[in-house]
């Protein structure tokens, strides 16, 4: 971190202290949680909107790239509600619980809260942080690192978002689906979710933020997941904002003993994108993938960060990091993969790879090991570059044209990291938003 | 009139000229040997015949049924009829074989203003052309020529053009790599698909698998020119006396 102190505040800077101060009094939450946005946003004040001499934002300069905050989220309207029944057209052909936040509020009329499954309990943060629920006190905040600026934004301003408990042992066999949809009106969210799955209990979980195309809204959404020993969690990210939107979220895990893990982040949407994994391996012979598939064009800004931080012995991870670049879009990757000391027997393996349609994108790859055990088996790898011109000849030789045979080879480029989701409708999904993506070239 | 017309071609690769005023006339039902020592532009001509970027026709023409292709890309030449079974085959990993065919053979059948095939009609089609190569299911279901052996390769070639039904079939070196049973599975698909209406083009370093695809005319390319044009007998001499007499003859 720079120990320098921004002395002159951005109009986007002092616009989020001024939310702060105004809506400190009315969000949710006892002493306690009151202490804790304090204490956040005084970390946030500190160094303000991160930038580029901030090593882990290097490549996406919030502070250039957020000229302004927007106004906290008004709750919504009758008629914002109404055009959120439409959303998660993507995922209509996947059965799935649906929670639905609009401009970052939970809507219960939206949401399918009935008939829950044996173990399986859901509800609102603002909800929980008004009760007290006891979840919050054990869970809330334990791992999302507040030094992180958008994450101590988040912890600071946390409105609304998912509670979700899974007791252990239980198997939820139906997907548990967050969709976040935005309203027309540009405002600025923060959710923040917390989902506890328990020793030995089974859930799929899918997270979606979409919003309109023509609204510069402001979405930070953040959420902790822990994974109890022996449990299977996968979860499925989808950033599918509207065009002019700036998206911040953060992923935060704990993963116990023997559990099988998988995270998948889906981003097509979005002006700024900033898709922050932070990844704790804190019990042994744990088996993770994690993956992701990123496709931009146009002007769009698409970083993924990544912190698979290996606590206990014996675990395997594997994360494969997939981006298609068109026009003067810009990707970035950071994966840091840490074995500690006791950490023996590690096997970790990252890649990255861009993919450039354009001469005018650009991708930066920064992956990164650092080791302090000596029995372990890491490694890394990066390409990026463009399409194979011998292949792309050998299809167009067989009759395929040009656009065709490219289609092919971007499909078959991502097609790589999709396969790793295990649940085939959400498979499909995916490549049917591909297929969408690639038509739309 | 010829389905394959090449006259006074030449060809250069990064400014260096391979081809140095070709001529070449194919006609309809004929099949055409092209024997030559390496190096002499023998891949040059098929690949751009297929249109391969960076291989720049500085001079000459190519008909093709009488249409010149220098302006045609790669899958109009391709949907016009012509094809070429590579020498070196490509790998496509997550492109599934089944994929690939039956898009190509779309992207062609929508060219010509064809209907597209129907499942059912595709899957029949292939499950005939790919038994007859010794192809099993297993191979097809695989991403392209992905963790196929050399045969395995050279027959995938065997079966698109089987499928794609040109009107002439280029096959560059098809012979290098094959033992014997693959040799003679792969020039039987070739001989399969022999008609009064189809030409073939079959490029070989050896006299071998002109044994098994019996040519109509044989031609010895040398320093890119067809140097001597004959029957059949011509690649027994070829086999028996060897290239270096047509190396020496021609001046560089």
């Amino acid at each position: 971190m720079n120990a320098e102190v921004a002395i002159i505040k951005t109009a986007a800077e002092t616009a989020l202290a001024q939310a702060f101060s105004q809506a400190r009094g009315r969000l949710p939450g006892d002493k306690a949680i009151t202490a804790k946005r304090a204490a956040a946003f005084d970390v946030f004040a500190k160094t303000g909107l991160p930038h580029r001499r901030i090593e882990d934002w290097k490549y996406t300069d919030l502070r250039a790239l957020m000229r302004e905050a927007k106004p906290l989220a008004a709750p919504p309207d009758a008629a914002a509600k109404a055009r959120a029944r439409s959303a998660g057209a993507l995922l209509g052909d996947v059965e799935a619980r649906r929670l639905v936040f609009v401009d970052g509020a939970f809507v219960a009329e939206l949401s399918d809260v009935g008939n829950l499954e044996q173990g399986l309990s859901v509800g609102s943060l603002a909800a929980a942080l008004t009760n007290g629920d006891p979840t919050l006190a054990a869970h809330l905040g334990k791992l999302a690192p507040v030094s992180d600026a958008a994450v101590a934004l988040n912890t600071a301003l946390m409105g609304d978002g998912a509670v979700i408990r899974i007791a252990a042992g239980s198997t939820i066999e139906r997907p548990i689906h967050l969709l976040f949809v935005a309203s027309d009106k540009p405002a600025a969210t923060f959710t923040r979710s917390l989902v506890v799955v328990e020793a030995g209990a089974r859930a799929m979980l899918i997270e979606s933020h979409e919003g309109p195309a023509g609204s510069d809204y402001q979405v930070n959404a953040a959420l902790e997941i822990f994974v109890g020993d022996e449990a299977h969690v996968d979860h499925v990210k989808i950033i599918g904002e509207g065009a002019d939107a700036l998206h911040v979220s953060t992923l935060a895990a704990a993963i116990g003993a023997r559990a099988r893990f998988n995270a998948f982040t889906f981003t097509a949407g979005g002006a700024v994108v900033r898709n922050q994994l932070f990844l704790k391996f804190d019990g042994e012979d744990t088996v993770a993938g994690i993956r992701g598939a990123t496709l931009i064009k146009g002007r769009q800004h698409a970083d993924t960060t990544l912190v698979a931080d290996h606590v206990a012995r014996g675990c395997q991870s594997r994360e494969m990091f997939k981006t298609v670049l068109d026009g003067e879009a810009h990707g970035v990757f950071q994966g840091r993969i840490i074995v500690r000391p006791h950490a023996q027997k590690t096997d970790a393996k990252m890649m990255t790879r861009a993919l450039l349609l354009s001469e005018r994108a650009e991708a930066d790859n920064k992956p990164e090991l650092e080791i302090f055990a000596d029995d372990v088996q890491c490694g890394h790898g990066a390409t990026a570059g463009a399409l194979d011109d011998d292949l792309k000849f050998y299809l167009m030789a067989r009759g395929i044209p040009r656009a065709e045979a490219e289609a092919l080879l971007i499909r078959a480029f991502l097609g790589e990291a999709i396969e790793g989701i295990e649940h085939a409708g959400l498979r499909e999904a995916l490549m049917d938003a591909v297929a969408a993506w690639l038509e739309a070239r | 009139m010829a389905l394959l017309e090449i006259r006074n071609l030449h060809v250069e690769i990064d400014g260096k000229e391979i081809l140095k005023g070709l001529d070449l006339t194919v006609n309809a039902g004929e099949v055409h040997a092209i024997m030559g020592p390496n190096g002499s532009g023998k891949s040059t001509l098929a690949y751009v015949l297929a249109g391969k970027a960076d291989y720049t026709p500085t001079a000459g023409e190519v008909r093709f049924d009488g249409k010149s292709i220098f302006d045609m890309t790669p899958d109009e030449r391709a949907a016009a009829g012509l094809f070429l079974a590579f020498q070196y085959p490509l790998e496509i990993p997550g492109v599934a074989t089944m994929t690939f065919l039956r898009t190509a053979l779309n992207a062609q059948r929508k060219k010509r203003g064809e209907a597209e095939l129907s499942t059912p009609e595709f899957l029949k089609k292939v499950r005939e052309v790919s038994a007859k190569l010794d192809i099993n299911q297993d191979m097809l279901r695989r991403a392209v020529n992905v963790g196929f052996s050399g045969g395995e390769k050279k027959r995938n070639e065997i079966l698109q053009m089987a499928l794609l039904e040109p009107r002439l079939g280029v096959l560059d070196e098809t012979d290098s790599g094959l033992d014997i049973d693959a040799l003679r599975i792969v020039s039987e698909g070739v001989n399969r698909l022999r008609s009064k209406e189809r030409a073939f083009v079959v490029i070989t370093h050896y006299q071998r698998l002109l044994d098994y695809i019996v040519p109509d005319v044989v031609h010895v390319l040398s320093k890119g020119r067809i140097v001597k044009t004959g029957g059949k007998d011509l690649a027994l001499e070829l086999e028996a006396r060897g290239y270096a007499e047509y190396q020496e003859e021609v001046p560089a």
